[in-house]
């Protein structure tokens, strides 16, 4: 039995039926073709499905559509905005960030999680904040710098990270 | 991996939640975070003909001071209980604890209530609830009790949690003034889980340690208070000597779990390093 949902999704308004069973990362991937959350592990583990919901950084392998009924979800295809890249999409570009680019719009939907709670972090509380998204090539450093680019950036221009 | 079917309901109150509840007479499961819950749904490691939400019953979602406890919603986060001021001044265990489960995606959602009503061996609620005197409330349809810790977690993955019947609240009492609280953890590197975790409460006043309690997490099948400890240092000045003969009691007579991780003696041998590290946070 289906379920109806209306949930904001980067700032645009979805209702659809869902099966209760569905996980929010397949509903995004393949009913609305958002596939910028990944599915890596499918596990809870690595992180590169993460999205926010209601601001609040969360593995979309691990919750079902039918929670997020109501709430506000922010992908990665909600940061560029006018076609310009959202500062920590930007620090990525700069500092390196990635290479094979498969765990970025984890890393970077979590680094949204931080900066929005903590906008000017140390190298040990990014690192923290990176615990629960796996990097299988890049060695964490530049993501860490990357982060430290968008910290900064946001701080300059004072602009919020949502 | 896809959860087998199930019908979705989200609860808006406690009495609308225990309603559905009674009314799939056992088939139902509570979902609260999810965060256990629907990795075993996955996996088909349970497969319940529903599922009642209340994570978002606001009703469940508060830490309060209650004169002279301090009561937690079942549905409060690890997160929110990471960065409660009033835990943070008086039972700083909680925060500390709360602040090293899993990883932030897990503590965003993730609930006490979901963590205690799974009971898992190496989970870090358990032991800190303990080592707290920790009252949990239960409400069902025909009412509402309450059990001390000791007598809510039975075993592996087991609790006195009847059919049909929510962790509502924890309640847990202010300690006296000069109580000191620490969660000390040896992380399973991947998912944090605890291959030990040891909690420990001790009141120093003048020089004497009172009050003292110490659990663990991880180290057997289930949670629990290691007496011996306990009682090695109840009544003793407060010098690192005391601390380590006390800390080196650790563990003894009960079963010890051994996995890849961490075998029987290596275990138990952590575990006594682990409730020195804790004794001397809280009474070195
Ligand atoms: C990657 C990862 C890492 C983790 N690391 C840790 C860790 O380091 N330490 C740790 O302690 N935990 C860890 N966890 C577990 C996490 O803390 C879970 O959130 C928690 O165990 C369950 O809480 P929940 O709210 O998600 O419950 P759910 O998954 O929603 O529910 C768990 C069980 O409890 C029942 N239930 C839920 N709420 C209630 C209630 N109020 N009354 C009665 N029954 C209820 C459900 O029916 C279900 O059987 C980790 C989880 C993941 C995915
Ligand atoms: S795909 Fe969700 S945590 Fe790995
Ligand atoms: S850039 Fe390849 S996994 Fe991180």
């Amino acid at each position: 039995m289906s379920v109806k949902i209306s949930v904001t999704i980067n700032g645009k308004k979805y209702t659809s039926q869902v099966e209760p069973r569905q996980l929010l990362v397949y509903y995004l991937r393949e009913a609305l073709s958002l596939t910028g959350a990944h599915v890596g592990c499918d596990t809870s583990s690595c992180g590169a499905c993460t999205v926010l919901i209601d601001g609040n950084a969360v593995k979309s392998c691990t919750t079902l559509a039918v929670q997020v009924d109501g709430t506000q979800v922010t992908t990665v295809e909600g940061l560029a905005k006018n076609g310009t890249l959202h500062p920590i999409q930007e620090g990525f570009r700069q500092e390196h960030g990635l290479q094979c680019g498969f765990c970025t719009p984890g890393m970077i939907m979590s680094a949204a999680d931080l900066l929005q709670n903590n906008p000017n972090p140390s190298e040990t509380e990014i690192r923290h904040a990176l615990e629960g998204n796996f990097c299988r090539c890049t060695g964490y450093h530049n993501i860490v710098r990357s982060i430290q680019w968008a910290a900064k950036k946001l701080q300059e221009t004072n602009a919020a990270v949502l | 991996m896809i959860p087998a079917n199930f019908e979705y309901h989200r609860a808006g109150s406690v009495d609308e939640a225990l309603s559905l509840l009674a009314t799939h007479d056992g088939n139902a499961k509570v979902l609260s975070g999810g965060h256990s819950l629907i990795p075993a749904l996955k996996l088909r490691l349970n497969q319940p003909a529903a599922l009642v939400d209340i994570a978002r019953i606001a009703a469940l979602r508060y830490i309060r001071q209650d004169g002279n406890h301090i009561a937690i919603g079942a549905a409060s986060t690890h997160k929110d209980i990471a960065t409660s001021a009033l835990l943070a001044q008086h039972l700083s265990m909680m925060p500390q604890a709360a602040g090293m489960i899993g990883d932030p995606q897990v503590r965003n959602v993730g609930t006490i209530g979901g963590s205690i009503a799974h009971a898992d061996p190496a989970a870090d609620w358990p032991g800190v609830l303990l080592a707290a005197d920790a009252e949990i409330v239960l409400q069902s349809a025909s009412g509402k009790r309450s059990l001390a810790a000791q007598d809510f977690f039975l075993g592996f993955f087991t609790t006195a949690l009847a059919e049909g019947e929510l962790v509502t609240e924890i309640r847990i009492p202010i300690p006296a003034a000069g109580t000191k609280s620490t969660y000390q953890k040896f992380s399973q590197p991947a998912s944090r889980f605890a291959i030990v975790g040891c909690a420990a409460v001790v009141q120093v006043s003048n020089g004497t340690c009172s009050h003292v309690r110490v659990a663990f997490n991880g180290v057997s099948d289930s949670c629990f208070r290691d007496g011996n400890v306990e009682k090695a240092l109840e009544g003793k000045a407060a010098t690192a000597e005391n601390i380590a003969a006390a800390a080196a009691q650790a563990a003894q007579g009960v079963s010890i779990l051994s996995d890849h991780y961490a075998a029987e003696d290596y275990r138990t041998h952590l575990a006594q390093v682990f409730a020195k590290r804790a004794l001397s946070a809280v009474a070195g």
